[in-house]
């Protein structure tokens, strides 16, 4: 039927096009090894423990120059820590408030709604006190690199000694996956037992990596599970609706085929 | 066979078309119901203005007989530290007299300190008599310029066209001299 | 039209009423229950309905994200975050705006595909063509001002490549550059414009889409055979045979436009639209988005700015003389033992310029996106002129109806496909 080869051809053209896309995508450089997370995949979602782990090693590790400016103490509960947990975890924190009745800004002690602090006022500062590099924000840094979860992953794990003959500049290093190799960051979690985790999971570095890099996949989407389980319920439905439209469709034309 | 093109479908296959017209014609409608959910949604508070809705309020700067104005959730909030005179008079009214009876002391936590939403419940114009120099109206209480409505000492409407009392919010006291609402 | 009211043949008394006096319900009856319409459209004829419709998806959903997008440099990005984060399925409505763009062009793509195809361009449908042209036009800018609003990297970089096209222009191009921008580079009066037209022009679209349905509905549709229905035996009404067929393709698109939103929401993306937009650093590759890279890539073929300009867009402009440049009088490829080989590599051409276009401007992709431009434009310019002249077509079958009206019974499966053995 010519409906069926039209439809061949729409495919092969969908096809060609959706080909084009990741071709954009991948730059040069070295290919990511493929890490499994949980949040992969149709039925993808965060283990919990897992990113309540990844948020103290931001904590202790990353947050002495990342910002996480989107975040809210608040979106802690998402990963099940309680409101006195996440009331407590802002407290730690001093936010500038203000003006009071006498004009002033005053730092009070961080409620649950306050944005997580950043560690430097500006960029400026931040440059400055870095060696003149910025630690970018990480609020939705999976989303904002090629590879998402896996390049966080493997440039976390990618440090180490360059090859034979490479010249590292002065306060830069070696890294296997960041563009031209060289980073400013210094690996930051390079020892096992860097973070004394609460609950007693063994912090080798490859835990701690993976643990950040799924706390991080969820700051960037904290969407991902809601959004998956109903992407699944839909497309579900919208099968049944279109078996059901097909039917229709070939009653209403047998008189005429 | 060209005729009938035009035509309705034939009689036997009327039943069975028509009850699968219904079905996928339902399922569709549950399909668009469903998917004007989430607009209609969006437009309700989202999830950060939901998170800040509380205020700390310092009670220790107002003085006995004088009101602040703090925001909650965007609306103005009435703290009035009462004098011994303005309690007693809003707890000798009898219920009776009330458009809206309701006690004052179902209305305060503690006697002095009263915290109400400086809305008028008419139309939601903000009543006069938080600063010294206004008019309180007859009641001595709030007075709202917009269509006269009178509040007394305990945000009761006593006079004028709004049908309740000025709301109280929903408040705690987190140490004798700090309270917050929300 | 004589004037008095309208004599309606509908029963339900408030639907009379009604229609006596301002006649939509006839109107609708007419051009959507009745319309008489070829019967042997294949799927493709589907696209005109799911333009439309994704058109209303874009409108829908893009009127909801302005109620919380703040159009300002300093604030734009972290507004579009918080719809992600904050606002009640912001997530799903910003994923199915910024997907939503994409299965347009997609729609699009293959809806002018159809039409190039089965030649329904030509006469008498040539205006018809033309306002399709410019609702592809005005969508190409819609989504280019969209694509802006979120403030990230690519929005910046793109607006300032796109936006200084215009200074290829002699004499006046930077003037008009300046204009565009409201100052002096891309900053927060062209983020302003840019998002109150970007609110109007759909608008406008929905205009076009209008005039481009009410001139369909002058002339009736083009079909697979590409001959004109010679009675009532060529056609079916509109409803219920092409309402249920639609309802059909309708349902497929939505699964396609699912799986987009819920499972690869950013595929189509560029990872550095989610770095906030920076002045100060290009990012190293920039590229638009995909739907616009055949056009990119024929801008990049040519080594002089003006020169490449001028052929990107003369590569759409071109599409307005094309009724003209085309001289055969049969429409469907089916019927062009010649045109139909060479239209299938114009096709290919253009994907692979969508191809070379997402590729860094290097060997061998320069040459691949010259050999395919000069193809693109040979094609409307000389291809398709001379195939006019000497190209034999097939014999066309003399109706639509006539393969099954001679079997005098159910045909088998497929008979419709070779009408041209039977004629």
């Amino acid at each position: 039927m010519p409906a069926f080869r039209s439809l061949r051809a729409l495919v092969l053209g969908l096809g060609l096009m959706a080909g084009a896309t990741p071709a954009l995508a991948a730059g040069e450089g070295v290919s990511l090894p493929d890490t499994r997370f949980s949040f992969d995949g149709l039925f993808g979602h965060f283990d919990r423990a897992s990113a309540q782990r990844g948020f103290q090693v931001y904590k202790e590790v990353c947050s002495g120059c990342h910002s996480m400016h989107l975040l809210s103490y608040r979106n802690l509960r998402q990963l099940g820590l309680s409101e006195a947990e996440v009331a407590g975890i802002a407290a730690t924190v001093q936010v500038m408030d203000g003006p009071n009745d006498e004009g002033q800004m005053v730092e009070r002690p961080g409620r649950a709604s306050d944005r997580f602090k950043s560690p430097f006022p500006n960029e400026q500062a931040a440059r400055a006190a870095n060696n003149g590099a910025y630690p970018p924000d990480l609020s939705v840094i999976t989303k904002a690199r090629e590879g998402g979860a896996d390049y966080i992953h493997a440039l976390l794990m990618g440090y180490g000694d360059p090859p034979a003959g490479m010249q590292i500049a002065d306060g830069m290093h070696y890294n296997k996956y960041f563009a031209g190799h060289q980073i400013a960051m210094p690996a930051p979690i390079s020892s096992d037992g860097q973070v004394e985790y609460h609950d007693g999971t063994r912090a080798t570095v490859d835990q701690m990596v993976t643990d950040v890099t799924q706390f991080l996949t969820w700051a960037a989407e904290p969407e991902l599970e809601e959004r998956k389980a109903m992407g699944v319920k839909i497309i579900i439905f919208l099968t049944i609706l279109g078996g059901l439209a097909y039917a229709v469709k070939r009653k209403v034309w047998r008189d005429v085929h | 066979m060209a005729d009938s093109m035009a035509q309705p479908a034939p009689q036997d296959g009327e039943t069975r078309r028509d009850f699968l017209q219904l079905v996928a014609g339902s399922f569709a409608a549950v399909g668009v119901g469903a998917i004007a959910w989430p607009f209609i949604s969006s437009m309700n508070p989202a999830r950060d203005t939901l998170a800040v809705s509380t205020t700390d309020i310092d009670l220790k700067p107002i003085a006995a007989g004088s009101a602040i104005t703090v925001v909650w959730r965007g609306k103005p909030v009435f703290v009035r530290n009462r004098t011994e005179e303005e309690v007693k008079a809003a707890r000798s009214v009898p219920l009776s007299e009330l458009q809206d009876p309701q006690p004052d002391q179902a209305r305060v936590k503690k006697d002095q300190w009263l915290v109400v939403i400086g809305i008028c419940t008419h139309l939601g114009c903000i009543p006069l008599g938080q600063k010294p120099t206004d008019q309180r109206g007859p009641f001595g209480g709030w007075f709202c310029p917009c269509h006269g409505s009178a509040y007394d000492t305990s945000g009761r409407i006593r006079q004028g066209p709004a049908p309740t009392n000025l709301a109280v919010p929903s408040y705690a006291f987190t140490s004798d001299t700090q309270i917050r609402i929300g | 039209m004589a004037i008095g009211l309208h004599k309606s043949e509908f029963k339900n008394p408030v639907i009379r009423w009604v229609d006596a006096r301002l006649p939509v319900f006839t109107m609708v009856q007419k051009e959507y229950g009745t319309f008489p319409t070829p019967r042997n459209f294949n799927y493709f004829w589907n696209f005109g309905a799911l333009a439309l419709v994704n058109l209303l998806i874009m409108m829908a959903t893009g009127i909801f994200l302005a109620m919380n997008y703040t159009a300002h440099t300093g604030l734009a990005f972290d507004s579009v975050e918080r719809i992600m984060r904050d606002v009640n399925y912001g997530w799903l409505l910003r994923y199915a705006h910024a997907n939503g763009a994409s299965m347009f062009f997609i729609v699009v793509y293959i809806h002018i595909f159809r039409n190039l195809y089965y030649g329904s361009y030509k006469a008498p449908r040539e205006l018809l063509f033309m306002l399709g042209v410019v609702i592809f036009l005005l969508m190409m800018a819609t989504a280019f001002m969209g694509y802006v609003l979120p403030w990230g990297q690519m929005s910046f970089w793109g607006a300032t490549v796109i936006t200084n096209l215009f200074s290829a222009i002699p004499f006046v191009g930077e003037s008009i550059v300046t204009w565009l921008w409201g100052g002096f580079s891309v900053d927060n009066p062209t983020l302003n414009r840019f998002y109150s037209l970007h609110y109007l022009m759909p608008f406008l679209i929905l205009g076009v889409v209008f005039l481009h349905v009410a001139t369909l509905h002058i002339t009736g549709s083009n079909n697979p055979l590409g001959i004109d229905p010679k009675g009532p035996q060529d056609t079916v009404p509109f409803h219920p045979y092409y309402t249920a067929k639609d309802s059909v393709g309708l349902v497929v698109y939505f699964i396609v436009f699912a799986v987009l939103v819920f499972f690869f929401p950013n595929v189509l993306g560029h990872a550095d639209n989610y770095i906030p937009a920076n002045p100060l650093v290009t990012p190293p590759h920039i590229v638009p988005e995909w739907y616009f890279l055949p056009f990119y890539a024929i801008l990049r073929a040519v080594p002089d700015k003006l020169g490449g300009v001028v052929l990107m867009f003369g590569s759409i402009a071109i599409l307005f003389v094309l009724p003209w440049l085309d001289t055969s009088p049969v429409r469907s490829m089916r019927f062009r033992p010649l045109a139909r080989p060479f239209f299938i590599v114009w096709c290919v051409a253009f994907l692979v310029l969508l191809y070379v276009g997402g590729k860094p401007p290097e060997e061998p992709f320069v040459t691949i996106a010259r050999v395919c431009t000069a193809y693109y434009f040979l094609y409307f310019l000389v291809i398709l002129p001379l195939l006019g002249r000497l190209e034999r077509p097939l014999p066309l079958p003399e109706s639509i109806a006539r393969p099954v009206l001679r079997g005098g019974g159910p045909l088998p499966a497929g008979a419709m496909s070779k009408p041209m053995e039977k004629a």
